[in-house]
């Protein structure tokens, strides 16, 4: 950051111009940005897990407490079936939300481009990302099969409207006085889209990716715990199969696993996100 | 903030920009508002023309005509040389840095990445932003905001300048530097200005020709050509005598709509 001094001695014609914007907050909530927030979270999150478990309230064998849990994954970590079950489940997650990436992208470049498209499926787009996905399965196994396939359809199918949603909302508050610009700059067509449009609409676009990614990662669990695959290990039907055993110590280790993902994966987004309002001066939550 | 060595005369001009019976009106049949009637101007190749007139008037609306952003709905637009408009606020990009926001222009000129680097450099260097030019919007005061703004309309090389009130946001001593440095890019380049403000003296300060407009409809109410010798003051003598008496005109004007818009000398 740069204080307002330094460009005094530019030339000395400069008194009043030069006091740039103040952007920062105070440094008292540089540590509510942190890690710091996070991690007290998940320290009360285990205690009240801890308490509740101390109460008696069902016995160890059915709900154990934090540190069971903790060793169990400990545990895990050392078997491959683990590894395989994670990595499958990225692995499905990240193909399902690229697929929905792109698609929904050019869904809402479409509908921002065209009002007849935006005026026939802009409801529908809304429609779809309001209905549970986990409805979508029982068409997707007759469909396609109990198989990968009828996953991804339904990941892509959870994803894919709210990143169309946010592709169209951030076109619709690119604010006019930038299309005017491009229209004075001799930007148009494609141009005033690369040049202007894209990066204006580009943080309503990053929230459309995160709110995806959620739907996308919900519809995944569901799609595990639904459609299970004969040899295929995933995060997902691990749940079912501890339950069906009775396994609550490794039932919980494998949520656990899920819950952080989910956290991993939010924090990634907030980031980018806070980086790029940052960037543009805009305030910081 | 004087400019003592300015030359006495325009060395070069370049854009003529003629607009003939314009017309203007919003809305339709029943709210229908008529922006603009009969406006004729004929501007000079390199003369500095100031459009004065209280809100309301259709003066942005006329400048919007003549840049193309809008369509008269009669009467014709010829601006020779191509035309680039400097906005109210300053408009930049956010996500772009200063010499970025520049280079946008000369990009969409087609001109070639390394060539636009060095000329969006020496552009910022001219409005006297060079140790500037890696700030990002936000990082600059208003000011600053406006001369990036006007190194941005330099890339443009148009040979038509209109500007819609670029001031008005700014304090009193940050506009007279923007005047000085506008004034001496003016005088140095040999482009054509259409300067809209509603700030009287300002359009003294600056203009060879003050262009008083009335409103409803925005019509051309006066025309006062200024020879006061450059470079001018806001506060000197014959520049606000020329202000109080073309205020006292948009008075007079402006009496006769009871709901008056402001101005200001």
């Amino acid at each position: 950051m740069t204080t307002p001094t330094t460009s005094r001695s530019e030339d000395a014609e400069q008194v009043a111009d030069d006091v740039p914007v103040v952007r920062e907050r105070p440094d008292r909530s540089r540590w509510a940005r942190g890690p710091l927030p996070v991690l007290l979270a998940v320290v009360i999150f285990l205690a009240v897990w801890q308490v509740v478990v101390w109460t008696g309230w069902r016995p160890q064998y059915l709900l154990p407490g934090p540190v069971a849990v903790i060793g169990e994954l400990g545990q895990l970590a050392t078997q491959p079936l683990f590894w395989q079950a994670l990595a499958r489940t990225l692995l499905r997650a990240l193909v399902g939300f690229a697929l929905a990436v792109g698609i929904g992208t050019i869904i809402g470049l479409a509908a921002a481009r065209s009002a007849l498209l935006r005026a026939a499926i802009g409801s529908l787009v809304t429609g779809l990302q309001t209905m549970p996905s986990v409805v979508w399965f029982p068409l997707a196994i007759l469909l396609l099969g109990l198989g990968e396939q009828a996953i991804l359809f339904v990941v892509i199918l959870g994803a894919a409207p709210s990143i169309a949603n946010g592709v169209l909302s951030g076109v619709d508050h690119v604010p006019p006085a930038y299309f005017r610009l491009g229209k004075v700059l001799g930007a148009e067509g494609w141009r005033l889209y690369r040049f202007i449009v894209i990066p204006a609409a580009l943080p309503a676009y990053v929230s459309g990716l995160n709110q995806g990614w959620a739907f996308a990662w919900r519809s995944l669990m569901a799609g595990e715990l639904l459609v299970v695959i004969p040899g295929a290990v995933a995060l997902g039907n691990r749940l079912a199969f501890a339950q069906e055993f009775g396994d609550a110590t490794g039932l919980l280790a494998y949520m656990l696993v899920i819950l952080v993902i989910g956290m991993l994966a939010d924090l990634g987004f907030s980031a980018l996100s806070r980086n790029l309002r940052r960037r543009r001066g805009l305030a910081v939550r | 903030m004087s400019a003592p060595t300015l030359a006495p005369a325009v060395p070069e001009a370049r854009g003529r920009l003629r607009l003939t019976g314009i017309g203007k009106t919003f809305g339709g049949e029943r709210d229908r508002v008529v922006a603009l009637e009969g406006v004729d101007l004929d501007i000079r190749p390199g003369e500095f023309v100031a459009v004065v007139g209280g809100s309301g008037c259709g003066k942005s609306t006329m400048l919007a005509v003549a840049a193309g952003l809008e369509q008269p709905t009669s009467g014709t637009v010829t601006a020779a040389g191509g035309v680039a408009l400097m906005f109210q606020e300053s408009n930049l990009l956010p996500w772009l840095t200063a010499a970025q926001n520049v280079e946008l222009a000369l990009r969409l000129r087609g001109v070639d990445k390394v060539e636009r680097r060095e000329k969006a450099r020496e552009l910022l260097g001219r409005v006297k932003l060079a140790r500037h030019a890696d700030k990002r919007p936000h990082e600059l005061s208003g000011g600053m905001r406006q001369r990036v703004a006007l190194a941005r309309v330099l890339a443009q090389e148009a040979a038509i300048v209109l500007m819609d009130e670029p001031f008005g946001a700014l304090d009193a001593m940050t506009r007279d530097q923007m005047h000085d440095l506008i004034e001496s890019l003016w005088l140095e380049s040999g482009f054509t200005v259409v300067l809209v403000t509603h700030n009287v003296r300002e359009a003294v300060r600056l203009a060879d020709r003050s262009i008083l407009m009335g409103s409803r409809p925005g019509r051309v109410i006066h025309t006062q050509p200024n020879d006061l010798p450059r470079p001018r003051l806001m506060d000197q003598g014959p520049v606000v005598a020329m202000a109080a008496d073309l205020t006292r005109r948009l008075r007079e004007e402006v009496a006769d709509h009871d709901d008056a818009d402001y101005f200001t000398i």
